[in-house]
């Protein structure tokens, strides 16, 4: 049905934890994806790049139970967990910082990051973690008392990351972290999950700014209309030349 | 002046229980954004499971403490019942369809009620009013002067009643995980998924909660008007929604200042103009406040931010 992934370069070996395997997602009449596969290993971050409209986010919205896949299968640490709801996979460890970063405007950036802790019971050590979480962005803890509506991007940005890790997860979804924010606070952003990842959490990452996704991430997938055509490690599709044309403008 | 005390009383007395009703409104229309048209005719479906318990106690025990207990813990269950299901089977499996879908199915669901009701088959009452037991025996509490102004041992029962609902509304809502969650999901289902919260289940929820709300609320409100009729439910609610509106629907507090301000309002018209204005007046008042403030008086108009 589709043309063969153009794989470049050796992977670095990575214990499996998130497989995907040929999922399908339609809306309606429109078929977003026809038949993504790929993986994330435990502690490896991958990028995913592309197009808008490549499918970028319909497949972590896919990954995450946001949506439901018409076709195909995903597994998290070994086991299936096709077709599960969103709330349902929370406690596999999965947290997904959503496209236009999903925070709670209404409620101060303290319940916000409580309720990213929802589904934890043990509160001295999520009060533990919460201090790891300002650890890794100080503004938040200067601003705990507001109202999250009233951060800049960039801080709103770092609340949806520190709000995402309050749940202690394997897995990571990131969902443009970097949209609409100034380089330097992108900067910031992606050192601090670059010190995440080298803890031990796995991250799986759409961007379109290709160049710092694929400078951060171990391995990368592209994306176009709806298919994974190339695959790789980060430096070695940066330095393809298909890549260099069609994402980085070169 | 002790004309204005008494109406004030009175209306505060009515003030209270479109509060409980309007606060239905607000709740459901803030995890779902959905106009449940239906809450009216699941609180009149209440007052009837209040009007069938006190029935079955019998008028000695109906007129106990413990009698009314027990009726206003069956309506209250009674209702929570209803309310699920009336969200799992109707609305639930329209949840991602056009919101015009759910609304139009709200409308049918109210009239399906409010006439199913009027039939005169099985335990389905028929259409004339009935008159609803004195389960509280009406007696003057307090009495000013050569009864210039009398406050009737029901007014404090339900406004006491109705005040302890609210308050545990709030500390529910503000203070408890599962208001958090509420909360949460009020603003966007999707994202609160995402923090593990169980949408529908907290939906769900929320529907028994306003539900028994409205419950509390209509028998208060039958014990009030001693009557219970199929069609209380359109009256009250349609009433109790222009309360939620007045103060911003969606917005808690807002349901309570608006459902006060409506009860003062008609109570002052009926004491000092006539009752033939009162409904008038009260859709009138409706129109001039979102004239001024369209989101209603604690509402606000959400302006995006990109």
């Amino acid at each position: 049905m589709s043309e063969p992934v153009k794989v470049l370069g050796e992977r670095r070996a990575f214990e499996p934890l998130l497989s995907v395997e040929g999922i399908q997602v339609r809306y309606g009449a429109i078929q977003a994806l026809r038949g993504v596969s790929l993986t994330v290993g435990r502690g490896e971050m991958v990028a995913l790049i592309g197009a808008n409209g490549a499918g970028k986010t319909s497949t972590l919205r896919a990954v995450s139970g946001m949506l439901k896949p018409s076709a195909g299968r995903i597994t998290l640490a070994g086991q299936d967990i096709t077709g599960l709801k969103a709330h349902q996979l929370v406690p596999r460890g999965m947290a997904h910082a959503p496209e236009g970063r999903g925070i709670f405007p209404n409620l101060t950036v303290f319940e916000n990051l409580e309720l990213g802790a929802y589904l934890r019971k043990d509160t001295a050590q999520v009060r533990q973690d919460m201090d790891k979480g300002f650890g890794l962005f100080p503004v938040l803890r200067e601003r705990q008392k507001q109202l999250a509506g009233t951060l800049s991007g960039g801080e709103q940005q770092m609340l949806a990351i520190a709000r995402a890790l309050l749940s202690k997860p394997q897995l990571l979804l990131l969902d443009e972290p970097s949209l609409g924010l100034a380089p330097q606070v992108t900067e910031t952003i992606f050192r601090t999950l670059r010190e995440v990842n080298a803890t031990g959490v796995s991250v799986l990452l759409v961007e379109q700014n290709a160049h710092l996704a694929l400078n951060a991430a171990h391995y990368g997938y592209v994306l176009e209309t709806g298919e994974v055509v190339m695959a790789g490690p980060g430096k070695a599709l940066l330095d393809s030349a298909e890549v260099r044309r069609a994402y980085l403008g070169e | 002046m002790s004309q204005l005390l008494q109406h004030l009383i009175n209306g505060l007395a009515a003030g209270t229980i479109y509060a409980l009703v309007a606060l239905g409104y607000t709740m459901v229309y803030g995890v779902l954004k959905l106009i449940n048209f239906a809450h009216g005719d699941v609180m009149m479906v209440g007052v009837y499971m209040g009007y069938a318990t006190a029935f079955a106690l019998g008028r000695q025990a109906q007129r106990s403490l413990w009698g009314v207990v027990v009726i206003f813990a069956v309506a209250m269950v009674g209702c929570a019942l209803l309310g699920f299901l009336i969200e799992r089977f109707a609305y639930r499996p329209l949840r991602e369809k056009p919101r015009l879908t759910a609304l139009i199915t709200a409308i049918g669901i109210s009239f399906a009620l409010s006439y199913g009701f009027q039939l005169d088959v099985g335990f389905l009452p028929g259409a004339s009013p009935r008159a609803f037991p004195e389960v509280i025996v009406p007696s003057e509490w307090f009495i000013v002067g050569d009864r210039d102004v009398v406050v009737w041992n029901w007014q404090v029962i339900s406004f006491l009643i109705a005040v302890g609902l609210m308050a545990a509304l709030q500390f529910l809502v503000y203070r408890t995980r599962f208001g958090k969650a509420m909360r949460a999901v009020s603003f966007d289902h999707r994202t609160a998924a995402l923090m593990g919260i169980p949408t529908d289940r907290i939906i769900a929820l929320t529907f028994m909660l306003s539900s028994a709300l409205a419950a509390g609320a209509g028998l208060l409100y039958a014990i009030k008007d001693t009557s219970v009729s199929p069609l209380m439910g359109l009256y009250v609610g349609l009433k109790a929604f222009v309360a939620a509106v007045i103060g911003g629907i969606g917005n808690v507090p807002g349901a309570v200042v608006g459902a006060l301000l409506l009860g003062l309002v008609e109570e002052f018209v009926v004491g000092y103009a006539a009752s033939t204005w009162r409904d008038a007046v009260a859709f009138g008042f409706l129109i001039l406040v979102l004239l001024v403030k369209p989101g209603g008086l604690f509402g606000r108009v959400a302006a995006e931010k990109v």
